[in-house]
């Protein structure tokens, strides 16, 4: 008999972390599949040179960390940082932006913090969000989606390699790449109109050029990791409530300057935000109310951001911050005991 | 069916595995050849044995006896001989041993004399109770809490719902689910002896929906009485105590709580047959069902075995193949315990033995980092944060751990089996609350130790206090009969001036300290007025402190009639004084002194600016005093568990009485200061001072003298006055001759 003393429960429901990582990869997949479709495979090429990227660079650490590797990349947490980071910056970056951001992901805002599940930043976001401050112009710029107005075809597969791995120049990579919508909106709402109404990108759609079904495939994504139990709903609907509200409420007050709330939900990385980033789960609040906390005040810096601030696009600095509120929100969230007439809130006597 | 089930939350589905063992009837289990029966099978303190080795027992005699309130007896199984009373390895988790009883059984199980209650309901329920205590039974499912104690409820006490707890939620055990199909009729007999004992409102019997047999026969047993049969949705653990009664009735204990406190009792299956056994059978409980099951045994099933048979004996008769399995488990897959050595015995509670192989329950895989996915949180029952107990219990921060309610875990193991990172979360809960009390243990442990140091502290004090004004109010007496003499002598022989401003002096120097004696004859009656209503309070809330408190008390009263007769004595010098009542005395021994010692200090007030000590250490101990009153409001308040509200009462009265003492310790050093003050004023220059030290001096000396003279040589203070006197008298001579050194320098 096991000289190891067993303790109760002797059961075990057979899903690990890795199958549950595994489900949020799997997860992404219909998001994929549109953006390589809408934008060629530069995506694609991103999705897996960026892995590949990050389970050598969690291994390197580990290793210098004296800590199992291969038990611990078998996790799956390395790949599905890396695959969000992929899915987040453009189908034209550069190898080097992949790898700085993936670097500094895995290194610096996960494994010196002591790895996963210590870490109080969403990896992902933490190198997106480096590389965006660091690169603006080679993050900002999309091929255009292959619907819009004048394009007729999207990178090829060779195209597509060749650009992300540099054997053709930036000049004709800029050339051939435009603004976002939500760039674009940004540019010339309130200011002027006219430019704003005849903008490509932003024609005859709800969302801007192809970006409603990157956004629809990434809902139905979401939709499955709900179903599957590997979220709960709480902060998906909460941030999306939370921009739809704020945009609903500017829009009807002026809507020249605010786009509609069906746009900011459709637009940008709004579904993968709500969906796969905002709800990774070591960084976010964990309590139902918690959740629901957090997710809201999420979809609403979302919207504050893209309306006011400098950047066409938020969701990794809506995330970033409520990762620094989120064990205060947890400490004021705690549920009621059973019991208990109330919740106890705060962190301790 | 009309009646609502109130939805846990949280909870589980894990694998019922529970047909494997119900595919036969109860089987009987054999008589072993060696019974082990530790004499404690239930909370509370153990049994103390009374039989003794070699002696004869008979099945159903009572070998080891109740101790204590929560305690029962224990009987012997079968009949046979009493081979050892020794330690040997029991159930407990933690795999320590026990104080056993070892029967060696003759096979004949020849029962003692007993006999069934006839009619039960014609007696008194506290002969009932009695019954169902002597009969050793404790609650048969969980921890095994005796049964006696939670149907004696007081009187005053309304029971709304009785509950039969027949859920059992566990994964593969049917001990009940098998009880229940073939004895439903004894299991309602005995729940509604229960249901006589505490007069429910209503009874209702919990089972889970995946026991349409067992429901089938409860109902059909039920048919004819006001017991409902209530199915509730499977889900794991809801068979637990508190689920089943929120379930049930959407009542929730509170925490610390018992469920009698909401109107709930709730007893287990096996407890109603025992029950039933106990009454009309005149049984006592030394069998129980066990599921024997798992993959390693060939021949799974319920076996009704005697308690103390061990738990090898029973899995050979069911075949067990002990190189399949890859652990034994007593009670349940989630909350059961593993054990390492087949000898131990089967008790009262183990309604379970699992042998399952190794593919059936693998090794537990390594752990993994947590991922905060909140999954442990989404099935926690009682509403917890398990991720963040697992946090604080990880990194020790048991205080933290306790706000986040660590104490209402019922350590059911529904986050363990779901977490994806293969936390064994429970076993760092249990670890923590084990350090939780044990940390707790510690500071009563010094607190009762501080306590018990302040209060000799004080006691130290008190007393020192009292020696010191019973000496002043001593002198003081001497002193004014010596100023009564001195005034009749000034008058009888025309003294000279400083002679009569002596006089004077003396003369005011009485009143004031008549005065004194007054006020400290007034605090002390005061003070023994309140130690005696402390004494009141405490006898009527029964405190343990009574003794002390009546000590006090004692003391105190005689302090307080020690300061009146010395006030009585000063005032009447004083009168004396005031009538100049002539009263003529002889020196007729005269003293030599023996030794030159230094003047007498008059009681200084204590050093290192007392008066800020003083009313620090006075604030302070107001400010303690407030905040116990407040954490006793409070605990009144909203009580809650582990406060006990009567030794935060306690501790209210110390601190208060603290306040008290120490703000009069101030209040006189302030009085004394002024005193000083004055004193210091009055004497500027030095020969002034000089002459004013001769004076005084000297007045004391003769107050000594006078009042020496005025005890007898038999009186218990002579030596001391003596002594007193001798040292005034050579203070005086002192001070003259200081006084004429000054002068001529
Ligand atoms: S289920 Fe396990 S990994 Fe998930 S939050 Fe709870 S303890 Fe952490
Ligand atoms: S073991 Fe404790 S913390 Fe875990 S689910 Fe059960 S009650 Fe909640």
């Amino acid at each position: 008999m096991s000289v190891l003393h067993v303790t109760s429960p002797h059961v075990h429901r057979p899903f690990t972390m890795n199958a549950l990582m595994r489900h949020v990869i799997y997860a992404t997949i219909p998001g994929l599949i549109v953006l390589t479709v809408l934008f060629g495979w530069g995506t694609l090429i991103n999705v897996i040179f960026a892995s590949i990227v990050a389970i050598a660079a969690e291994a390197i650490v580990l290793k210098l960390r004296n800590r199992p590797t291969s038990f611990s990349i078998k996790d799956g947490s390395a790949i599905l940082t890396a695959v969000l980071l992929a899915l987040a910056i453009p189908p034209t970056a550069p190898w080097w932006l992949t790898i700085i951001g993936i670097v500094f992901a895995i290194v610096i805002a996960k494994q010196l913090y002591g790895g996963l599940g210590s870490n109080p930043f969403n990896p992902a976001m933490i190198g997106y969000v480096l590389l965006l401050i660091s690169f603006p112009l080679e993050m900002t710029t999309w091929v255009p989606a292959y619907t819009t107005e004048g394009i007729t075809s999207v990178p090829t597969f060779a195209q597509s390699f060749a650009m992300i791995f540099g054997s053709v120049d930036r000049d004709i990579i800029d050339g051939i790449t435009m603004a976002t919508p939500l760039d674009t909106f940004k540019t010339y709402a309130g200011n002027d109109l006219t430019k704003l109404q005849s903008a490509s990108v932003l024609q005859g759609n709800i969302a801007g050029v192809g970006w409603e079904w990157v956004n629809v495939a990434f809902l139905i994504g979401g939709i499955y990791l709900i179903a599957r139990k590997i979220i709960t709903w709480h902060i998906p609907v909460a941030v999306l409530s939370g921009v739809f509200l704020f945009a609903g409420i500017f829009h009807t007050l002026d809507p020249d300057s605010y786009a509609s709330p069906i746009f900011h939900l459709l637009s940008g990385g709004t579904m993968l935000g709500a969906f796969f980033i905002a709800t990774d789960p070591v960084t976010a609040a964990t309590s139902n109310k918690g959740k629901l906390i957090y997710g809201a005040l999420i979809g609403v810096l979302i919207y504050v951001i893209r309306a006011w601030g400098g950047y066409p696009d938020a969701v990794a600095f809506a995330v970033l911050l409520l990762n620094l509120c989120a064990p205060t929100i947890e400490y004021y969230t705690q549920p009621r005991a059973y019991g208990h007439k109330k919740a106890n809130s705060g962190i301790a006597k | 069916m009309s009646r609502r089930i109130w939805d846990i939350p949280g909870g589980i589905h894990p694998a019922e595995n529970k047909q494997q063992s119900l595919q036969s009837g109860i089987i009987a289990a054999n008589i072993p050849t060696e019974l082990i029966i530790p004499i404690q099978q239930h909370i509370g303190a153990p049994g103390k044995p009374c039989v003794e080795v070699g002696d004869n027992v008979l099945k159903g005699q009572v070998i080891a006896g109740a101790n204590g309130f929560v305690s029962v007896p224990t009987h012997a199984p079968t009949s046979g001989e009493v081979t050892a009373i020794e330690s040997r390895p029991v159930q407990h988790p933690s795999q320590i041993d026990g104080l056993c009883i070892v029967i060696k059984t003759d096979g004949d199980d020849q029962w003692v004399n007993h006999s069934a209650i006839n009619d039960y309901q014609s007696q008194e329920r506290s002969y009932i109770i009695d019954a169902i205590r002597q009969a050793g039974i404790a609650g048969m499912g969980g921890a095994g809490f005796p049964s006696a104690i939670k149907l004696g409820i007081r009187p005053d006490t309304k029971i709304e719902q009785l509950l039969l707890n027949s859920a059992e939620c566990e994964p593969y055990i049917t001990a009940d689910d098998s009880l229940i199909q073939e004895r439903a009729d004894e299991v309602i007999a005995g729940l509604k002896i229960m249901q006589w004992l505490v007069q429910p409102q209503e009874t209702l019997i919990g089972i889970e929906d995946n026991k349409p047999n067992a429901i089938a026969a409860l109902k059909q047993a039920t048919a004819d009485s006001n017991i409902e049969v209530v199915v509730v949705p499977t889900k794991y653990p809801s068979g637990g105590e508190k689920q089943l009664i929120y379930l049930l009735t959407g009542k929730e204990v509170a925490s610390g709580g018992l469920p009698s406190d909401v109107g709930v009792i709730c007893q287990n299956t096996g407890t109603a047959y025992a029950i039933n056994r106990a009454i009309h059978y005149g049984e006592p409980l030394i069998s129980r069902i066990t599921t024997v099951t798992g993959d390693a045994i060939t021949n799974k099933g319920n076996y009704e075995v005697l308690l103390g048979t061990p738990v090898s004996t029973l899995l050979s008769q069911a075949d067990a193949k002990f190189d399949k399995t890859s652990r034994l488990i007593m009670g349940g897959p989630m909350m059961g315990f593993s054990i390492h050595n087949a000898a131990v015995p089967i008790v009262k509670v183990t309604n379970c033995l699992l042998a399952p192989t190794k593919k059936e329950i693998p090794e537990p895989d390594a752990e993994q980092a947590c991922i905060r996915c909140g999954s442990c949180t989404q099935v926690c029952p009682a509403g917890l944060l398990p991720q963040q107990l697992y946090w604080f219990s990880k990194s020790n921060e048991l205080e933290k751990a306790q706000h986040f309610n660590l104490a209402d875990c019922i350590e059911c193991g529904a986050c363990s089996f779901v977490c994806p990172s293969n936390i064994p979360l429970v076993q760092y809960y249990r670890f923590s609350k084990g350090q939780i009390r044990k940390q707790e243990a510690e500071t009563k442990k010094a607190d009762q130790a501080r306590e018990r140091f302040e209060f000799r502290q004080a006691r130290l004090e008190k007393e020192d206090r009292e020696k010191e004004e019973k000496r002043k109010a001593r002198a003081e007496a001497a002193a004014k009969k010596q100023a009564a003499k001195k005034a009749a002598t000034a008058e009888n022989t025309a003294a000279s001036e400083s002679g009569s401003t002596v006089s004077a002096g003396t003369e005011s120097t009485g009143n004031t300290a008549t005065t004194k004696l007054k006020s400290t004859w007034a605090s002390a009656t005061k003070r023994w007025k309140d130690a005696e209503k402390a004494l009141k309070v405490a006898e009527k809330n029964g405190n343990d402190h009574i003794d002390a408190l009546q000590k006090k008390v004692g003391q105190l009263k005689a302090k307080a009639d020690n300061a009146k007769s010395l006030y009585d004595e000063a005032k009447l010098a004083n009168a004396e004084n005031a009538d100049s009542s002539s009263s003529t005395s002889n020196l007729t021994t005269p003293i030599t002194p023996e030794q030159p010692i230094t003047p007498q200090q008059p009681a200084t007030p204590p050093t290192n600016d007392p008066m800020q000590v003083l009313k620090q250490a006075s604030a302070d101990d107001f400010n303690t005093w407030k905040a116990a009153q407040q954490k006793v409001q409070e605990a009144e308040a909203t009580p809650s568990d582990g406060v006990d509200i009567e030794l935060l009462r306690k501790v209210e009265a110390e601190a208060k009485e603290k306040s008290v003492a120490s703000k009069t310790a101030m209040k006189e050093a302030r009085a004394k200061e002024k005193e000083a003050m004055q004193a210091k004023k009055a004497v500027e220059d030095p020969t002034k001072q000089l002459k004013l030290d001769a004076a005084i001096t000297r007045t004391k000396a003769k107050k000594a003298l006078k009042a020496l003279e005025s005890l007898g040589e038999d009186h218990a203070s002579y030596g001391a006055l003596k002594t007193a006197y001798e040292k005034a008298h050579t203070a005086a001579e002192n001070a003259e001759l200081a006084l004429k050194a000054a002068e001529e320098a």
